[in-house]
Order: structure tokens, then C-alpha cells, then sequence
């Protein structure tokens, strides 16, 4: 049976992960390539790379640190941040990345998605979504935010998240303004609408606290993989504790011990 | 012992090779004829669609070299695709190795598709699953599949039965990607390459 995926985000500034973590066994915490490593050993699904800096500084995106980790891990693993173009697209596929998440050039430019999904194919592109329920003129509405959510657009994420769908995204990474970094759990809501009218599969990430709220996002929140950074970079939450208690519920769930 | 991945059209192979330098094994990528019948070892990866990577082999006559082989030949994903005899994507002729037509999956079944992610494989009768658990997690992305047929060593669920594995004579094949998945996919890679 397909499972449920549980996926780590480090967040990568000059090619080390900037969210303080704690793992005592680890010889460089901020090595993101041994971070990587050691969630791929404890059972993550898949691992998201997100250059948090490139999208601001308009740096060029971290293919040096791409290249190590394709070379190390034997998950998938997705890139993002600042992807803004066919070239750069190309550059992290060839160093080695599964996929590649675009987020603010897809707004900016649509078409970038069909021409992303005709050059590559679908599989490896995912859209992300920042999402913010904000007030416009027609009342709270779901909108698409940019920029690392710091920037509000005038798109619906609903309709969006249909249209990138449409375009030829592989996936859908749903994030949640609203309730990242809350720990108060996923949107779910939200999620189970897009993930609903979705014939590709959504991630959901934004305000995992503990284990059952990723065990509310699989079930009423009808998302395909659920992602989280800080729970896990602090180890409030173990991916094998996880996985244990989500199999238990009955959920299915790759077991890797 | 020479391995050789063959060269052509099909996206990024960069995690395959990464995946044989990481269990310490050498190889060529190359679209020469004769570096291909030379190798002991024959890796036919894919990433992309069936009928522009068919007519790109076509074009440069590997569609005949490929069937042709005698040593051990592993076709992964598309590869796999490519080796049965007709595939629905844009309704390509294929190599016709295995004597199976690959399908879209339904779209009514109420399943998304791609099927994307980990999902068992069961029912193993290959030489390139010894070793593995029951059960084992393997990792999928793609839009079609072989059903079951009598080529079948390894199957998988996912709104119907289908082939995870097909071996005929010295022709392996795989849907799934064994480069990223997992200790699983690295056994079966091992194990093809001790064939």
C-alpha cells in the first residue's frame, strides 16, 4: 500500500542548516549533508533542502551542497529556493536533486511551470504554496503569499493550487503561515481541500507539534506527506517514535526498523 | 567486471550513478554499441516519456542493440517501460522484450496519479530480490505500469496489481527507483550487479 511520508525541511544558508539543532551524535549539527544523512538512517521518507537566503539575496542556489547529498543519501530528496529558471532547474537536477520546488517565479510566471513540466517532466516539479488567510475585499480568503511568505499576491491559493495542477505540477507542497510555527498543528482544513480536489499528491507543512497532529493532517486533512523542521532538528519528535505511532493508529507507514 | 549504464535521452541518471559509487561499483556511460556488448553488465535507466525517448533510441538504433544483449540487462522506470512491447503513453511501440502492454492507470479509481512514493512490492521470485524483508518499501514515481503477466517476479498494489519486477532470460527490469530507495533498492542494485 502507498504510504504516508514523513519529510524533514532543513533550511540551508551558505550550505549549512541555519535552525539551531541538538543532535548530541552528531559530530556538526550544521552539516547539512550528515543532518540529511542521519534522518534518511532514522527513516525519513524524503528530505527538503530549502535555500532560505536564495529567493531575497537572489543568490544562485547551492549546488555544491545538492551534489553531497545526492551523493550520500538513498531517499529522495527535493530542492528549493529561488529556482527561478529552465538552466537552474537543470543545474540541480544533474547535481543530483529529485525534485525542485518553485514557488515565488511560478507566481510571477505561470507558464514557467508547463515549460518546467514539458522540459523535465512532472514528477520532478513541485509548486509550493504559501498560503495566508488574510482579509481582502471579498472578506478572509486563503492567498497566496511570496518571498518566504512575507509577501501577499492577489491569487486565491485554492483556485492556484488547481491551476499549478493543471500546468503540469507533480505535487503541491502546502505550507501554512497561519500555522507554522505555531505547534498547534496543520491546517487542515485547508489541506483536506486542496489535497480533496488534488489528482497529485499534496505535502502539508506548517505547525506540527506532536505526533497526532500528523496523524489529524493523513486522516482528516487528506494529506499525502507531511513535513516539519524544527520538531524534529529539536527532537521533540523522533521519526522512528513517529512512524511507530502512526502505524499503530493504522495508517500505512514505511518501517525501517 | 565492466558495468555500463546506457547513454541516451533520459533525463537525469546522476542519481544511479551515485548509487553504484556508493556501493563501490565502477561504470561507463556510454551509447557505444561496442562498450555496451562488451560490458558484463547492462544498466537501462529512465526518467522521462516513451515516445521521444523511443524514437531517440530508435534513431540511433539502440532499439536493436538493447534486445540483443546476452549478459544481464536491468531497465528501470521508464527503462522497464521501454523493454515491454507497447506502452499507452502517447501509444509508443516499445522493444517488445517483455511480451506485456503498459497501461495508464485508471483514472476513475480515486487515486492520484502519479502513483508517487514508498509502497511494498510482494510476491518476490527474482534473483535480484534475495536478501530483501517481506514486503519491502521501494520507491515509485510514474503514470504507467505493466499489469501483472507471467514475466512477473515482484508485484505491487495501487488501485490494481501491477509489476514492480519482470525477468525474462537475461533481461531484468524494475518500475520502481532502486537509486533512492532506501537499503531495498541498493540490495536489489548489489545483487544484480553479483549476477
Amino acid at each position: 500500500m502507498l504510504t504516508k511520508r514523513i519529510i524533514p525541511c532543513l533550511d540551508v544558508k551558505d550550505g549549512r542548516t541555519v535552525k539551531g539543532v541538538n543532535f548530541v551524535n552528531l559530530r556538526d549539527a550544521g552539516d547539512a549533508v550528515e543532518l540529511g544523512a542521519m534522518y534518511a538512517a532514522q527513516g525519513a521518507d524524503e528530505l527538503v533542502y530549502l535555500d532560505i537566503t536564495a529567493t531575497v539575496d537572489g543568490r544562485s542556489t547551492f549546488i555544491d551542497l545538492v551534489r553531497r547529498v545526492a551523493q550520500t543519501i538513498n531517499i529522495p530528496f527535493t530542492v528549493g529556493g529561488g529556482i527561478s529558471s529552465i538552466a537552474d532547474v537543470s543545474a540541480l537536477l544533474h547535481a543530483g536533486a529529485d525534485k525542485v520546488s518553485i514557488n515565488s517565479a511560478a507566481v510571477r510566471n505561470p507558464d514557467l511551470i508547463n515549460e518546467l513540466s514539458l522540459e523535465f517532466g512532472s514528477q520532478c516539479i513541485v509548486v509550493a504554496i504559501d498560503t495566508r488567510y488574510i482579509e481582502t475585499e471579498n472578506g478572509f480568503e486563503h492567498i497566496v503569499h511570496t518571498h518566504g511568505g512575507r509577501k501577499a499576491t492577489e491569487i486565491r491559493s485554492i483556485p492556484w493550487a488547481k491551476e499549478v495542477e493543471e500546468r503540469g505540477a507533480g505535487e503541491i507542497l502546502l505550507t501554512s503561515m497561519d500555522t507554522d510555527g505555531t505547534k498547534a498543528g496543520f491546517a487542515l482544513e485547508l489541506t483536506s481541500t486542496i489535497s480533496g480536489n488534488a489528482n497529485i499528491p499534496v505535502i502539508a507543512s506548517g505547525g506540527a507539534g506532536n505526533m497526532e497532529h500528523f496523524y489529524d493532517v493523513f486522516t482528516e486533512g487528506k494529506a499525502d506527506a507531511g513535513l516539519a523542521a524544527s520538531i524534529f532538528h529539536f527532537r521533540e519528535i523522533d521519526i522512528p517514535d513517529l512512524k511507530d505511532y502512526l502505524q499503530n493508529k493504522d495508517l500505512p507507514i514505511r518501517m525501517t526498523r | 567486471m565492466k558495468t555500463v549504464i546506457i547513454k541516451y535521452n533520459a533525463g537525469n541518471v546522476q542519481s544511479v550513478m551515485y548509487a553504484l559509487d556508493r556501493i563501490g561499483a565502477s561504470y561507463l556511460y556510454t551509447d557505444d554499441e561496442a562498450e555496451i556488448r562488451s560490458a558484463d553488465k547492462v544498466i537501462f535507466p529512465g526518467v522521462g516519456e516513451a515516445s521521444t525517448t523511443m524514437s531517440y533510441l530508435r534513431n540511433v538504433g539502440l532499439d536493436k542493440v538493447i534486445p540483443s544483449l546476452k549478459q544481464p540487462v536491468f531497465g528501470t522506470c521508464v527503462g522497464m517501460q521501454l523493454m515491454c512491447r507497447f506502452s499507452e503513453e502517447n501509444n509508443t511501440q516499445c522493444m517488445g522484450i517483455f511480451d506485456v502492454d503498459v497501461k495508464r492507470f485508471p483514472a476513475d479509481a480515486g487515486l492520484k496519479v502519479p502513483h508517487m512514493g514508498w509502497n511494498n512490492i510482494s510476491s518476490y521470485q527474482s534473483p535480484l530480490t534475495a536478501g530483501l524483508p517481506d514486503n519491502a518499501y521501494v520507491y515509485f514515481v510514474h503514470s504507467y505500469a505493466a499489469p501483472v503477466c507471467e514475466y512477473t517476479v515482484a508485484s505491487c498494489d495501487y488501485a490494481l496489481p501491477f509489476s514492480a519486477m519482470l525477468h525474462k532470460d537475461n533481461f531484468y527490469a524494475a518500475q520502481f527507483h532502486c537509486e533512492i530507495s532506501g537499503n531495498a533498492g541498493q540490495q536489489i542494485l548489489e545483487n544484480f550487479l553479483k549476477l
